[in-house]
């Protein structure tokens, strides 16, 4: 049968393309890099093999820790500042009554479209001392008695002082990025079952119990997914505030990250190997956080808010028949992508 | 639910113009300051009266930098990327989503496996194989690694699976070639898909700044990221002329949002609401 000859050679011949730009750009690489981490490089021409130097001198690199401290304090910010407004306001859109929710979600989720590179430009003028926007609206809001008090006023140099940026840098991720996360956590309430709310109101549960039964349990998996999405995206921040503090790190180094560590450190002296090590280092960082995220917060998520969900999706994607659910971790990679896909696609 | 009473609307309705606001200030005060000349930048907070308006700082990106070239560098790298990646990841994912054969699973766990890892691990390697192909500071540089894009092959093989079987055996009894059902029955029907992965590709592509950075150095292969990151360095306090080029970089990104948003909304979150 000559048919089936061709149904049987098709998907070898379709994933052709993609296999071999796979093997040749990320997994080649992938595997490279592990052997480079141990080696010290002229640039791309010539290497040194050094066993385990690149770690070693890591690990006793004051500015390592620094940007590990830096970063981590930048995860922290963003999933305790962002990911609470954007459900804020994505239980705020989700009312009923709501009209223009459309063009809200719109004027929430555009600053996203900016890109990092792009906001982090327009934020570091935004951020400057007298006369730049934030400064001239913490003047117009804030009484002169409260501006003494906290320090801040039209005066204020964020970018300049050192206990200022990461307060910075989490600002500018929260307006570029709330209404991105607030998208997601929309998305999940609308798929969270109306008779439950009616079940509880009869209770005579009030507002704030109907929240921390009802919708807290209901949208959890995905509060799970975005904070883990949220938190790897945050150990790869590199270009807010590469832009925002003048291509560099900022006074005594307050804005340095690890990427861009592994930038300054391995590539601006033409060595690959090191960049590599610094690579590694990080992987296994955010490998090893979201995996304790799964299991302390993630442990006990269950059939509980699952089923209900199946539901709303069913509109969108039939059920599949053969396949196996798709484990979590593909999910969690999928919107990490999504988000930081930039540095993926690009390589 | 019941509708909660007029004074708790009118709250709700408050803290979303609020937020609105919040949201949308920068935003302005970004179109605002392009109009404006150096000594207005900071003396009016948003747009200065009509006749103080200038288009000088454009003037000046159109004539006294190759911003033109910039823009058309990174629709022209962006365009090609997005292209390629669209067709590899829907061929893939076609593949993974409607044939059996030998080696898919082991296939499909080791591109799930390469999801979770942070890309920059991978970034010395890859320059030093780009070094031995000879293709630094060249286009095809930039384009050629960025072409393998394993989230997209998931989203495709994802949309793919719910294109009902019954669409391939009726092309199939019509004497459908295999390479015809992708072309003629799969593409169509996954339309939205194709629409929300290409904002996305895009996104990804026109922001990209460690890569181009790192085997781009001369000047006319510069992609808009790298060249805001020189102005920056060359014009200092020269506020307007990076806000001009700054608004001018992120409209191509907004026109393609306003013309597939709906499609990006409902492909961003069915990776993530779904069970």
């Amino acid at each position: 049968l000559k048919a089936s000859v061709g149904r049987r050679a098709a998907p070898y011949v379709f994933l052709l393309p993609f296999a071999l730009s796979f093997v040749v750009f990320t997994a080649y690489p992938l595997l490279r890099s592990l052997f480079l981490a141990f080696t010290i490089t002229n640039g791309p021409k010539s290497l040194v093999f050094v066993g385990l130097d690149n770690f070693k001198f890591m690990f006793s690199d004051p500015d390592f820790y620094r940007a590990v401290r830096n970063t981590t304090l930048f995860a922290l910010g963003s999933v305790f500042v962002q990911l609470p407004v954007s459900l804020a306001l994505a239980l705020l859109l989700n009312q009923a009554f709501l009209r223009f929710r459309n063009l809200l979600r719109f004027a929430f989720f555009s600053p996203y479209l900016l890109g990092q590179v792009f906001t982090a430009v327009l934020f570091a003028v935004v951020f400057a001392p007298q006369y730049g926007l934030l400064n001239r609206g913490i003047d117009w809001l804030l009484p002169r008695s409260l501006q003494d008090l906290t320090g801040l006023g039209l005066e204020t140099a964020w970018l300049a002082k050192p206990s200022l940026i990461m307060p910075a840098l989490v600002m500018t991720a929260l307006w570029m990025y709330a209404g991105f996360n607030m998208i997601y956590f929309l998305a999940a309430l609308q798929a969270v079952d109306r008779e439950l709310y009616d079940a509880a109101a009869v209770d005579g549960a009030n507002a704030w119990h109907r929240f921390l039964q009802v919708t807290l349990p209901g949208i959890k998996p995905v509060l799970m997914f975005v904070v883990i999405l949220c938190v790897i995206g945050s150990f790869q921040l590199f270009e807010l505030p590469w832009f925002m503090l003048n291509s560099g790190a900022g006074p005594e180094q307050a804005g340095l990250t690890v990427v861009m560590y592994l930038y300054v450190r391995g590539f601006v002296p033409g060595d690959l190997g090191y960049a590599s090590a610094v690579g590694w280092v990080l992987a296994l960082g955010v490998l090893g956080v979201s995996l304790l995220q799964l299991r302390f917060v993630g442990g006990r998520q269950g059939g509980q808010g699952a089923g209900r969900r199946r539901k709303a999706d069913a509109r969108r994607t039939p059920p599949r028949v053969s396949e196996s659910p798709e484990p979590s971790s593909e999910r969690v990679a999928k919107g990490w992508l999504l988000k930081h896909g930039k540095r993926v696609d690009v390589r | 639910m019941r509708s909660p009473g007029g004074a708790r609307q009118f709250g709700i309705y408050a803290a979303l113009l609020a937020a609105a606001a919040l949201a949308m200030t920068p935003l302005f005060w970004l179109v605002a300051s392009v109009f404006k000349n150096p000594e207005d930048f900071f003396h009016y907070l948003f747009f200065p009266p009509a006749n103080r308006l200038t288009l000088q700082n454009f003037v000046h990106l159109f004539t006294a930098e190759p911003f033109v070239r910039y823009m058309a560098n990174s629709l022209f790298v962006t365009g090609t990327v997005v292209l390629l990646q669209v067709f590899l990841s829907s061929l893939g994912g076609f593949a993974l989503a409607k044939y059996e054969f030998v080696g898919k699973r082991a296939v499909t766990l080791l591109m799930l496996a390469m999801l979770t890892l942070p890309s920059q691990m991978m970034i010395g390697p890859t320059y030093e194989l780009v070094y031995r192909m000879g293709l630094i500071d060249q286009y095809a540089g930039l384009i050629v690694p960025s072409m393998v894009n394993v989230f997209g092959i998931f989203l495709f093989r994802q949309a793919i699976s719910a294109v009902p079987d019954e669409l391939y055996d009726a092309g199939r009894i019509d004497g459908a070639s295999e390479l015809r059902l992708y072309w003629e029955v799969t593409l169509p029907v996954i339309r939205p898909m194709i629409g929300a992965f290409c904002l996305i590709s895009f996104m990804g592509q026109w922001n990209s700044f460690l890569w181009p950075q790192l085997i781009f150095s001369s000047q006319e292969h510069f992609t808009l990221p790298i060249a805001i990151n020189q102005m920056q360095g060359v014009y200092r306090t020269e506020y307007g002329r990076i806000m001009s080029a700054t608004l001018l970089s992120i409209l191509p990104v907004t026109a393609l949002f306003l013309l597939l948003q709906k499609e990006f909304i409902s492909g961003l979150t069915s990776g993530a609401v779904k069970g």
